[in-house]
């Protein structure tokens, strides 16, 4: 199978991998680039938790090649983060509010919940379901993720 | 899952994309958002020998207003043409599967996939719009009406792809509601109906999810007895069973549906 060479910014770091045309951009990122933190739930749009920032915007990593984003940037839950191990105020929220358990799904929200209080600083209760209601959690109910996305906005406007 | 091996085909420009599917005919796929056609690949519901992927052409990732309607490119997101100030349109796409979903799927994809559960293509045939199919050397326009032929089937022909689709505007002073019922948020409804309501009287909708296509009823000569024009949206539909609902369920569900939309769309016209 032909492989195409690729290039893709993921993080602020250029990044070049050869990859089959079919190669689904949640793979690229995990087995070419070794980026793990991406998670693959049910790999047809459902569930969220591959969901990754395309050049800023939220999009599943599923239901994306990597082939057709060649020279886009993508931000994945590893580069949400500052330096070291410091984390951004809504990784910050989400482990002050106890919005997450066994932590699968946690990456898909932490980049959705990232844009959705980028575009929309001070967001309902009714705007966060809305905003949230593609990713699937398991194990919380919901509530605290719902608590940690005001909260993460009472962080980001302090 | 992993989609099937097929070849790759990214024009630069749409002359070359024109080329390249003409050349492929029935062995090309356009690949637009992929939201609809990524799923199928994973799960090996399809195999097409060749993709040709439009996102590298900016010339179509476009939303324009033009006689009295919107245009909109085949590479505009759902995202985007939710904002451009249609209200119906804005309405629909918010029932359109999730917001993230939606950074990615193309309206005019939407309709080429003619899911008949699908919101956007209600829209165009109770809007009576039109899209326009192109190959090389070669334009033409068709209506709504004519573009949707079954489940998942669609006027476009092999080689052809499909640039643009025309939403006209709502009549001056029309209001316009789009209610559906499904089992979770952003799933696929069992039934749902958009309703347009005239201030001089003219109403019509159309349902989604009970019929190969979307169904159009014109309930004017009703109007304003909305009971009654239910009955007659719900006559015209021709719901099935599947896993999801029974075909009386549908039925139930469009007559309720209907009602609704049609008093919600009224309120909202102005005399």
């Amino acid at each position: 199978m032909r492989r195409h060479d690729i290039t893709l910014v993921v993080n602020g770091v250029a990044r070049q991998a050869s990859v089959p045309a079919r190669r689904l951009l949640s793979d690229c990122l995990r087995h070419d680039l070794g980026l793990t933190g991406t998670h693959v739930g049910c790999e047809h749009g459902v569930c969220g938790c591959c969901t990754v920032l395309l050049d800023g915007q939220p999009v599943r990593s599923c239901l994306t090649f990597a082939v057709s984003v060649d020279g886009h940037e993508i931000t994945t839950v590893e580069g949400l983060g500052g330096d070291g191990d410091s984390l951004s105020p809504v990784q910050q929220a989400f482990a002050e509010c106890h919005a997450l358990q066994c932590g699968f799904c946690t990456p898909g929200f932490l980049c959705t919940v990232t844009a959705l209080l980028r575009d929309n600083p001070a967001p309902t209760d009714e705007e966060v379901v809305e905003g949230i209601s593609g990713n699937l959690c398991r194990c919380t109910g919901y509530q605290n993720i719902v608590k940690a996305v005001h909260r993460a906005a009472e962080l980001m406007a302090e | 899952m992993k989609p099937p091996p097929f070849e790759y085909h990214a024009p630069r420009d749409l002359d070359e994309a024109l080329d390249t599917l003409a050349r492929l005919a029935e062995r090309g796929k356009v690949l637009a958002g992929g939201q609809s056609l990524i799923p199928m690949l994973n799960m090996r519901l399809t195999a097409p020998e060749h993709l040709v992927d439009v996102n590298r052409l900016a010339e179509l990732d476009t939303v324009e207003t033009e006689d009295g309607g919107l245009r909109v490119g085949a590479l505009a997101r759902h995202s985007r043409v939710g904002r451009a100030g249609h209200p119906l349109l804005r309405q629909a796409l918010k029932l359109v599967a999730h917001p993230v979903i939606r950074n990615r799927g193309t309206v005019v994809g939407s309709l080429v996939h003619a899911d008949p559960a699908a919101e956007l293509p209600a829209v165009l045939a109770l809007l009576g719009g039109s899209v326009r199919l192109a190959r090389p050397g070669r334009t033409r326009d068709v209506p709504a009406a004519e573009f949707f032929l079954g489940p998942l089937e669609s006027a476009v022909e092999p080689g052809e792809l499909a640039v643009s689709a025309f939403f006209p505007a709502l009549p001056p002073g029309a209001g316009c509601a789009f209610l559906e019922v499904a089992r979770r948020h952003g799933d696929f409804a069992l039934a749902g109906v958009c309703a347009l309501v005239t201030p001089e009287g003219h109403a019509r909708a159309a349902c989604v999810g009970v019929g190969p296509v979307p169904i159009v009823v014109d309930v004017s000569e009703r109007a304003p007895d909305w009971a009654a024009a239910a009955r007659a949206v719900r006559e015209a539909a021709e719901p099935d069973d599947d896993i999801h609902a029974t075909a009386e369920y549908r039925g139930h569900l469009v007559g309720v549906l209907a009602e609704r939309a049609f008093r919600e769309a009224a309120a909202s016209a102005k005399a």
